[in-house]
């Protein structure tokens, strides 16, 4: 029996020892984002879309983005990439916690994540402590890359560039549509996201001349939002610039409904009004949103390897691929590419490969004119922001004009007109 | 102006009367047998989940699934009294906490297990709509739900103070061991208080879910404001959960309004604990 005991033991010695030595043919990847939670949904998307860039990359696929056309990383002896999930539930505590797991229990070389700027915020600290490269996919806050963090990187183009795009619109709109877009309001949620919006909303507001008759800020876990919106209401504005995660964002556009709320245009700042779940839950009540978004479908037309990976995505998951997933998938490839010309797992090396980084526009999924970060604050200055409108349940792009595949439908039609 | 004064008005109203119900539930079951049920709002979200699924599998609206769904919560509540809360009923605080804290991760790990974590909402429903009443608009499902909340209230009253099984309840949630003595089965009791309890929030949902998302954790948001209203109300006292879920709707809505919809949970709370230190025993509760 003792024997049998011991036999055992060493099996099992042995099993845990090849599993370790397995372990070193793999890269992994830690990834934060909301699993659990409000915004649950968003994170499952943006885990797939990591998910997918992986595969590509540990796969042969014909296409042209880096790493596809070979199997696994080259310059690591086509080590694998695999990615380590940890869920902050939508709570910057746990998101710090979740990074400091990923760091020290899982071993992970570099962390992706974490959608929320407010979480974002607090687990890139963690990282930044560690010093382990921190790459942010979609977490738009500008303040995120003011810090002068060492370790952090963000693909996605901040909230002060694509809060200026709404006004390059709305100017081209004036020129084109002779539309009157006086005055707006703001009505945003009051966590960092909303808050931040504001700031930049305010700032171009004042820069291209739009008066702002004002602001209301709400609480993003409400169950109501009658009272906000009886208070933009009353400031009477044409125009509505909004800023809301999804939970809201649905519940919003229920209460527009239910109190006959239409101003001429709903601006949405992406998040919770490019979700999936947003036109599957709100059916035509979605229709004519015009959001701000970094990705839509419809930029095929110019770049056929985005059909192919939107595809690819719907294929896996039954869902359309959307601002957030293409974006996840992006920061998933440029830190992949990165880890694969430094040549080594090494923190230092990775940095240093990230700062050096420089993609093709034609290789990415993105509307982008590419990725290089800026040396000091590390944000990619080759990002671009567009405006896309629900039609009939899709998301098109209207704007940059040179790209829209639909005309913009201006003014948003009154409730009881649909 | 005006206008928009009565509108505001008109929504914290409707809103609070389902606030209102949503409690009931919850103060029933604390004043019967000192537990307080963490997992109330999770009770709603399976409700939600229940009306929502009756409406894709069978087509059946939520209005008329609410019948079922009320049962289904009903028999739910009863098996929960008789799986996990009568073996902790005369356990220490901290274990009854633990219990029924963990039937909430349980119901919302359940939830997103079983239906994943995607919002979930019935795009067109037999109530949809608006009623226009000068400057006042008020939706039709948001109406229906504030008066099927009235309604069921009013039948809870009417059946703890005026049937004899209801004065059997009131009777052991006075005096477990007098009502023992009297011949009451108190462990009947227990589970009926429990049935009747989740059915309420049943009632609730399914009203609810005719212009609410369901989610797994749906039953965050609502549950918290039940604890508030049954605090204000009184623990234990069913009208004065009733009392305190139109003021809590109305504090809401109208410190939303009139100073700034980013304090308004600030108002709400502001009013608990205004009744902890000067009304402990909340608006209408026993000492």
């Amino acid at each position: 029996m003792k024997k049998r005991l011991q036999g055992f033991c060493l099996f099992l010695l042995f099993f845990s020892f090849t599993s370790l030595a397995y372990a070193q043919d793999e890269i992994r990847i830690g990834v934060i984002f909301p699993l659990t939670g409000p915004a649950a949904s968003t994170g499952h998307v943006l885990l797939e879309g990591v998910k997918l860039a992986a595969d590509i990359v540990n796969t042969q696929n014909n296409l042209n983005m880096p790493l596809a056309k070979t199997i696994g990383l080259p310059n690591l002896k086509g080590a694998k990439i695999k990615i380590i999930p940890g869920d902050h539930q939508g709570k910057p505590e746990i998101g710090m916690a979740e990074a400091e797991r990923l760091i020290t229990q899982e071993k992970v070389v570099a962390i992706i994540g974490c959608y929320n700027s407010g979480i974002t915020a607090t687990a890139s600290q963690a990282a930044e402590r560690y010093g382990i490269p921190f790459v942010n996919d979609s977490s738009t806050s500008p303040s995120l890359t003011d810090r002068g963090f060492k370790w952090f990187f963000r693909t996605t183009p901040n909230d002060d560039l694509l809060s200026e795009n709404f006004f390059h619109f709305l100017n081209d709109m004036k020129e084109k549509k002779k539309i009157n877009a006086n005055p707006i309001a703001l009505f945003n949620e009051n966590t960092l996201f909303g808050i931040d919006s504001r700031k930049y909303q305010e700032k171009y507001a004042i820069k291209y001349g739009y008066p702002i008759s004002g602001v209301v800020l709400y609480p993003a876990k409400s169950t109501q939002l009658t009272s906000e919106i009886q208070k933009l209401r009353s400031y009477n504005p044409r125009i509505v610039l909004q800023t809301s995660y999804i939970a809201d964002a649905i519940l919003s556009m229920k209460s527009y409904k239910e109190l006959n709320f239409a101003p001429d245009a709903i601006l949405a700042n992406n998040a919770g009004f490019i979700d999936p779940e947003f036109t599957k839950a709100l059916g035509k009540d979605a229709n004519y949103i015009l959001s701000r978004e970094v990705w839509a479908k419809d930029l095929a037309k110019n770049k056929p390897m985005i059909k192919t990976i939107a595809d690819m995505f719907e294929k896996r998951t039954g869902k359309p691929m959307d601002g957030s997933s293409s974006r996840a998938f992006t920061a998933t490839i440029v830190l992949a590419d990165a880890i694969n010309r430094a040549k080594s797992t090494e923190p230092a090396e990775i940095h240093q490969a990230l700062l050096e980084t420089n993609l093709k526009a034609d290789e990415l999924i993105m509307p982008w004119d590419g990725v290089k970060f800026d040396a000091k604050t590390h944000q990619n200055m080759l990002g671009k922001g567009i405006i896309v409108q629900v039609q009939n349940g899709e998301y098109y792009t209207v704007w940059p004009f040179n790209l829209a595949t639909k005309d913009v439908v201006w003014p948003f039609p009154k409730w009881e007109k649909r | 102006m005006e206008g928009v004064f009565i509108q505001t008005l008109v929504s914290g109203l409707l809103i609070g009367f389902l606030y209102a119900l949503i409690a009931v539930g919850l103060t029933m079951i604390f004043g019967m047998m000192d537990i307080v049920n963490f997992a109330h709002g999770d009770y709603l979200m399976v409700a939600m989940y229940f009306s929502y699924w009756f409406f894709v599998l069978f087509g059946m609206d939520p209005l008329y699934s609410l019948p079922a769904v009320t049962l289904l919560l009903f028999g739910l509540g009863i098996l929960t009294y008789y799986l996990l809360i009568k073996p902790i009923i005369n356990a220490p605080m901290l274990s009854q906490i633990f219990v029924t804290f963990g039937v909430l991760i349980f119901l919302r790990g359940l939830a997103q297990f079983l239906w994943k974590v995607d919002y979930r909402m019935i795009p067109q429903t037999v109530l949809s709509g608006n009623i226009h009443l000068g400057d006042v608009y008020i939706g039709i499902p948001q109406l229906t739900a504030a008066a099927g909340a009235i309604i069921c209230n009013g039948l809870l009253l009417w059946f703890l103070k005026k049937t004899r099984l209801g004065m059997a309840l009131e009777a052991v949630s006075e005096d477990k061991e007098a009502a023992r003595l009297m011949g009451i089965n108190s462990d009947r009791m227990f589970a009926l208080a429990w049935g009747i309890g989740i059915a309420t929030v049943g009632v609730a949902g399914a009203l609810l879910t005719s212009f609410y998302y369901v989610f797994p954790e749906v039953g965050a948001n609502f549950g918290l404001i039940a604890f508030v209203v049954v605090a204000l109300g009184g623990f234990g006292s069913v009208t004065g959960a009733f009392a305190a879920g139109i003021i809590v709707g109305l504090v809401e809505v109208m410190s939303g309004f009139l100073i700034a919809p980013q304090f308004k949970f600030m108002f709400v709370l502001a009013l608990y604990l205004a009744v902890v230190f000067i009304r402990p025993q909340g608006l209408l509760g026993k000492k």
